[in-house]
């Protein structure tokens, strides 16, 4: 206000006008972008609507008993339980998290523990562009190479879709989501621990696997959740190397179908919109969401109890 | 004690085995479909369209073109939407309840399977908003996909502001700028290096994607390029799988070549985000 004092009368308007333009400028702006911010609370409403009123329809047409606890999935017969086709999910997953665990985890103590500052700019960008592989390319991967030589080498009567070499690629694919979360969580474990059991003659070794990945755990174990969630919702691979024919405590060397595939199969092909086969996808979808959904919230809930601790 | 010191030495080895297996795998993989791909790779394939009766001179190109589109509309759509969501939580949000739920909310969002993308598309821009969107036209397909990259655009943005130091906000105020204007001055610069690499990367996944566009209804067929926001499209990923699901040689070649191409994309796209923000680093420091 000490403007005002000085200024003639005129010029103070002006810059009152200006003031109060700018001001509602301002609201505007805030109220665009906070427009913005919201827009991710409407695609979760939009997701839930849309899958749960499907689902409610394919649930006056199906029982929702027989749906979890049928193990015979024949849409053209009429049969809807979903056990066989989680069961090829899981098989798949199990596989993928059997590689993914070990080598995400190794990879992630060799870059936060091993490698020198040089190595570790190659390595980085070399696991993102592992990350960001199209997954129609690792399907391709997995059943042009993977499947055949497992076929000429220890597998001989392997088939040509098959879930160890779905489940095998899958794990590859997962494994920079596990490195990466995992070598923030070891990252962040405090350098006095590390130079503490160094001073008491431990070998690196030892600092490694006694101190610093206990200490990382419930961010090693936030990792793996992720990966696993994005190995239930991976599709393209599951659908190209691990076939289309629902197959309930199948071998891991046979066919089998993930629900994600089934999904593919009923989209690609010319099923009728109002039939019950459609409407079956949205209820696969929406137990794919649930499991989904609450396998992020318990990482989601890990992650925060590290970064609490430190 | 020399066990200890064995020990010592063979889990280097493995951490290093390790670190090096997704290398390997790399390799192995640009290796084989280099060598499938190779008697289909010309600049024909590049040009032609995929066809049925004479496989061996078909093509890329109405998958190619459709790409293109995606990427430029799901740009257009994904980047001021996912800029103006970043800048509003991390410079105006209060830590309100309403606002901690949509960082929860965000970060859920980053995890829902692509596939699911794919229905809600289904379920609203191809049946409920198809007046508007044309139904399963290449704008439902680059919608979808927006809301698929939204989150991964939003952290990396959000992430890029954090980093910049309060002073600089402390000094656009100190000289009477408003808030917005010291975003769009300062604020929104300094930090567009680093939400380019979050960009980039979000935007190389959403042309990779192929389970949520064959949910919206992507052409696996047809015989037009796509011209217009409303038209259908092809694109490549659906395009390579449609190739690996038919049993002929002649399509796995295809679909091979065709990974190649995608392949060169992602690369060429990757290299950027990664020179972008090592030029980043360098300056920050």
């Amino acid at each position: 206000m000490t403007i005002e004092a000085g200024g003639t009368r005129s010029g103070d308007d002006a810059w009152r006008r200006n003031s109060r333009a700018r001001e509602v400028r301002e609201r505007v702006i805030k109220l665009l972008l906070s427009a913005c911010a919201y827009l991710s609370i409407l695609t979760t409403f939009g997701i839930v609507a849309v899958l749960f009123e499907e689902t409610v329809r394919f649930f006056l047409d199906v029982s929702i008993v027989e749906f979890l606890t049928s193990t015979r999935w024949a849409p053209p017969q009429g049969d809807f339980g979903i056990l066989p086709l989680v069961y090829g999910t899981l098989v798949a997953t199990a596989i993928a998290t059997a590689v993914a665990l070990p080598v995400g985890l190794l990879t992630a103590i060799y870059l936060s523990e091993y490698a020198a500052a040089s190595l570790r700019r190659w390595l980085k960008p070399v696991l993102e562009i592992l990350a960001g592989v199209p997954t129609v390319v690792y399907g391709y991967f997995a059943l042009t190479f993977i499947t055949p030589f497992f076929r000429e080498s220890i597998f001989p009567g392997i088939e040509s879709f098959n879930a160890v070499a779905a489940g095998l690629i899958m794990g590859v694919m997962i494994i920079p989501t596990v490195a990466s979360v995992s070598e923030d969580a070891v990252y962040a474990v405090p350098r006095s621990l590390r130079e503490g059991a160094y001073a008491l003659g431990a070998t690196r070794r030892e600092t490694a696997m006694k101190i610093v990945v206990p200490a990382a755990l419930s961010g090693i174990v936030a990792a793996v959740i992720l990966g696993v969630s994005r190995a239930i919702g991976e599709t393209m691979i599951v659908t190209i190397a691990m076939g289309s024919q629902a197959n309930w405590l199948g071998s891991p060397l046979e066919g089998m179908q993930a629900m994600t595939a089934y999904i593919v199969q009923v989209v690609g092909g010319e099923t009728p919109r109002e039939s019950i086969t459609f409407k079956s996808i949205f209820a696969v979808g929406s137990a794919l969401f649930l499991i989904t959904l609450v396998l992020n919230l318990v990482s989601y809930w890990f992650v925060r109890r590290f970064r609490e601790i430190y | 004690m020399s066990t200890r010191y064995g020990l010592d030495r063979a889990f280097t080895v493995l951490v290093t085995a390790a670190a090096l297996i997704g290398i390997v795998v790399l390799a192995l993989l640009l290796f084989d479909v280099i060598r499938d791909g190779s008697t289909m790779l010309s600049t024909r394939f590049l040009t032609s369209f995929p066809s049925q009766i004479f496989p061996a001179n078909g093509g890329i190109y109405p998958a190619l073109v459709g790409s293109v589109w995606l990427l430029g509309l799901t740009a257009l759509i994904s980047v001021p939407l996912g800029l103006g969501a970043a800048v509003y939580l991390q410079e105006y949000a209060e830590d309100t309840r309403l606002n901690r739920v949509i960082e929860v909310n965000i970060s859920n969002l980053a995890g829902v399977p692509s596939i699911i993308y794919g229905l809600l598309g289904l379920g609203i821009f191809v049946q409920l908003l198809a007046p508007v969107t044309g139904g399963g036209s290449v704008l439902t397909g680059a919608l979808t996909l927006s809301l698929l990259i939204l989150p991964i655009i939003i952290v990396a943005t959000r992430e890029a502001l954090r980093a910049i130091p309060a002073s600089i906000r402390e000094g656009g105020y100190a000289l009477g700028a408003t808030r917005w204007e010291v975003i769009r001055s300062h604020l929104l610069p300094m930090a567009l290096p680093g939400a380019l690499t979050g960009i980039i990367l979000a935007l190389s996944r959403a042309i990779g994607e192929a389970a949520p566009i064959l949910v919206v209804g992507v052409s696996l067929y047809q015989t037009y390029v796509t011209r217009s926001p409303f038209d259908g499209y092809m694109a490549l990923p659906t395009q390579i799988y449609d190739w690996i699901s038919r049993p002929q040689q002649v399509f796995q070649d295809s679909a091979a070549a065709g990974i190649v191409v995608a392949m060169g994309v992602l690369l060429l796209a990757n290299s950027l985000a990664i020179w972008l923000r090592n030029r980043y680093q360098k300056h920050s420091r």
